[in-house]
C-alpha cells in the first residue's frame, strides 16, 4: 500500500453458518422459520418440501412445519395498506414556488423513490396524491378542484406550505384562504416554502395515515390537552359560552384521534 | 429621453396642432410625463406616433393609477417609446370619479396600438376603467362573474383574521 493512503482492509467471511457457536450439535437446532438455512441440506430439503406442497403430497406435521416456515399471518386491510403506502404515485402538478421544492423531491439528493413515490403521474386518471404546491388563487381554485375529483379512489391530497394551508402572506382579495374551503386535506405541511425534508416527513406521516395509524396531534400525542392558553390561566377568563365551545373542541379532537381519517398531521 | 426644454418644445407643438391637448408637464427623476386632457387622448398619441421627428411608435406599457382622496381620483398612464432614438415620453390622461356604480370613461388606443387590447382589459379588470370603442372588454385576470374592482383603494383588503393560541379566545366556535 502507498504511503499516505488510508488503509483499507478487506476480510471475507461466509455468512451463512458464520454465527454458529463451535460446540454446537450437528443436525436441527432452534431457529425462526423464515431463518436462512444454515447447510445447503437444509436448504435442499426445504425445496423438496415445498414442491411435495406444490403436488399435494404433504400431510400431517409435515404440513403443519411448511406452513410455519413460509408463511406470515396478516390482516387483508393491513397488507392493502402497507402496499398502498409504499406506492404512492404523486400528481406532476405544480401551482406556485413551492413547486420548485416539490420538484427536488424526486432528485437523487433527497429522493422521495426511497418511499416509493418517484413516480410522477402527467394525469389525474393515474394519480393517487395531489400536492398543492403553492398559493391557490380563486380563479384556479375550481380548476384545482376538477382536477381533485378526476383522481380516481382512494386519493390523498397534501397542502404545501403556508399558502396552501392558510392563504400565508397572501391575505388579499385574489387568493382561497385555506385550500381546505374547497376539498379535502390529509396533511398540511408548514413551512414558506417547506423544504424538500419536510415534505418528506409530512409524506411519512401520509404513509402512516394510509396504513391506518395516523399520527395524533401534539396536544395528544404529549397528553397536553387542557394547556390552552386560556386554561393556564390566560389575558382573560372565557365565559361560560366559550368553556361550551371548548369543551366541545376537546371531545372532537379526541374523537378525531381515535378514528383513521379524520385528523390532519 | 427628451431633456426638459424637449418635452416642453413637443408640449408646445402638441397644443398648436390641437387645440387644449395639454394640461400641465412633469420632469423628475430624469423623467418626461405629459398631462393630457382625457377627451384630446387619442388625437395626442396618434400625433406623438405619426408625426415626423416624434415617432413613439411602440407602446411599451398602459396602466391606470387611483389617486383616492386625489381629484381627480384615476389616472391611465400610457408609456411610449421612440425605438430609433431610445427615448421614452409618459403620457397621463386624469379621469374624475363619476360616482356611484358609473365607470370612468376614455377612448380605446387599441386601433393606433393593438398591444393596448390585453393592458386595457387589465385596467378595466382590476380598476374599472371602461374603455370606448374596445374590441373585446371583458375581465382578463379576474373570474369572469367576479363583482368589484379589486385594485381600487376603497375596496377592502380581503384576507381573514389568523387564530393563534392568544386570540383563540375572541372567536369561539372557530371549528365551524
Amino acid at each position: 500500500m502507498a504511503q499516505g493512503c488510508a488503509g483499507l482492509e478487506v476480510r471475507r467471511e461466509k455468512l451463512r453458518g458464520g454465527r454458529r457457536p463451535e460446540g454446537a450439535p450437528s443436525g436441527r437446532s432452534p431457529r425462526a422459520p423464515l431463518d436462512e438455512p444454515a447447510t445447503p441440506e437444509e436448504f435442499r430439503a426445504r425445496q423438496l418440501r415445498a414442491r411435495d406442497l406444490l403436488r399435494g403430497d404433504l400431510e400431517g406435521r409435515e404440513l403443519e412445519r411448511h406452513v410455519e416456515e413460509a408463511v406470515v399471518a396478516t390482516r387483508f386491510e393491513r397488507a392493502l395498506g402497507w402496499a398502498r403506502a409504499n406506492s404512492v404515485f404523486p400528481l406532476t402538478f405544480g401551482l406556485a414556488c413551492c413547486a420548485i421544492e416539490m420538484i427536488s423531491l424526486v432528485t437523487p439528493r433527497y429522493d422521495i423513490a426511497r418511499f416509493g413515490a418517484e413516480n410522477m403521474r402527467a394525469s389525474p386518471r393515474q394519480a393517487d396524491l395531489l400536492i398543492l404546491s403553492g398559493r391557490v388563487s380563486i380563479k384556479m381554485a375550481p380548476v384545482v378542484r376538477r382536477i381533485y375529483d378526476q383522481m380516481l379512489e382512494p386519493k390523498w391530497a397534501i397542502a404545501m406550505g403556508a399558502c396552501s394551508s392558510s392563504g400565508g402572506m397572501f391575505a388579499n382579495y385574489a387568493v382561497v384562504q385555506g385550500a381546505d374551503k374547497f376539498m379535502p386535506v390529509d396533511v398540511h405541511v408548514p413551512g414558506c416554502p417547506p423544504r424538500p425534508e419536510a415534505l418528506i416527513s409530512g409524506f411519512n406521516k401520509l404513509q402512516r395515515k394510509i396504513q391506518g395509524n395516523p399520527d395524533p396531534g401534539w396536544r395528544q400525542r404529549y397528553n397536553a390537552i387542557g394547556t390552552e392558553e386560556w386554561a393556564r390561566g390566560g389575558a382573560t377568563e372565557p365565559t361560560q359560552e366559550e368553556r361550551d365551545a371548548y369543551t366541545a373542541a376537546r371531545e372532537l379532537t379526541r374523537e378525531g384521534s381515535s378514528s383513521p381519517g379524520s385528523d390532519g398531521a | 429621453m427628451p431633456d426638459a426644454p424637449g418635452l416642453e418644445l413637443i408640449a408646445q407643438e402638441l397644443n398648436a396642432t390641437i387645440d387644449g391637448a395639454v394640461l400641465d408637464t412633469y420632469f423628475e427623476h430624469e423623467q418626461a410625463a405629459l398631462v393630457v386632457s382625457p377627451d384630446r387622448i387619442l388625437d395626442t398619441l396618434r400625433w406623438l406616433r405619426d408625426t415626423p421627428g416624434q415617432e413613439y411608435h411602440f407602446l411599451s406599457s398602459l396602466h391606470a393609477a387611483d389617486y383616492l382622496p386625489g381629484e381627480p381620483r384615476f389616472g391611465v398612464h400610457y408609456e411610449l417609446l421612440c425605438m430609433p432614438r431610445v427615448e421614452r415620453l409618459r403620457v397621463k390622461a386624469a379621469l374624475p370619479d363619476p360616482g356611484g356604480e358609473e365607470l370612468p370613461e376614455l377612448d380605446s388606443c387599441v386601433k393606433l396600438f393593438p398591444t393596448a387590447e390585453f393592458q386595457e382589459r387589465e385596467a378595466y379588470d382590476l380598476f374599472g376603467i371602461a374603455f370606448r370603442g374596445h374590441p373585446d372588454l371583458r375581465r382578463i385576470l379576474m373570474p369572469e362573474d367576479y363583482v368589484g374592482w379589486p385594485q381600487r383603494r376603497d375596496f377592502p383588503m380581503g384576507g381573514e383574521p389568523v387564530l393563534y393560541t392568544h386570540n383563540e379566545v375572541e372567536m369561539p366556535r372557530w371549528w365551524e
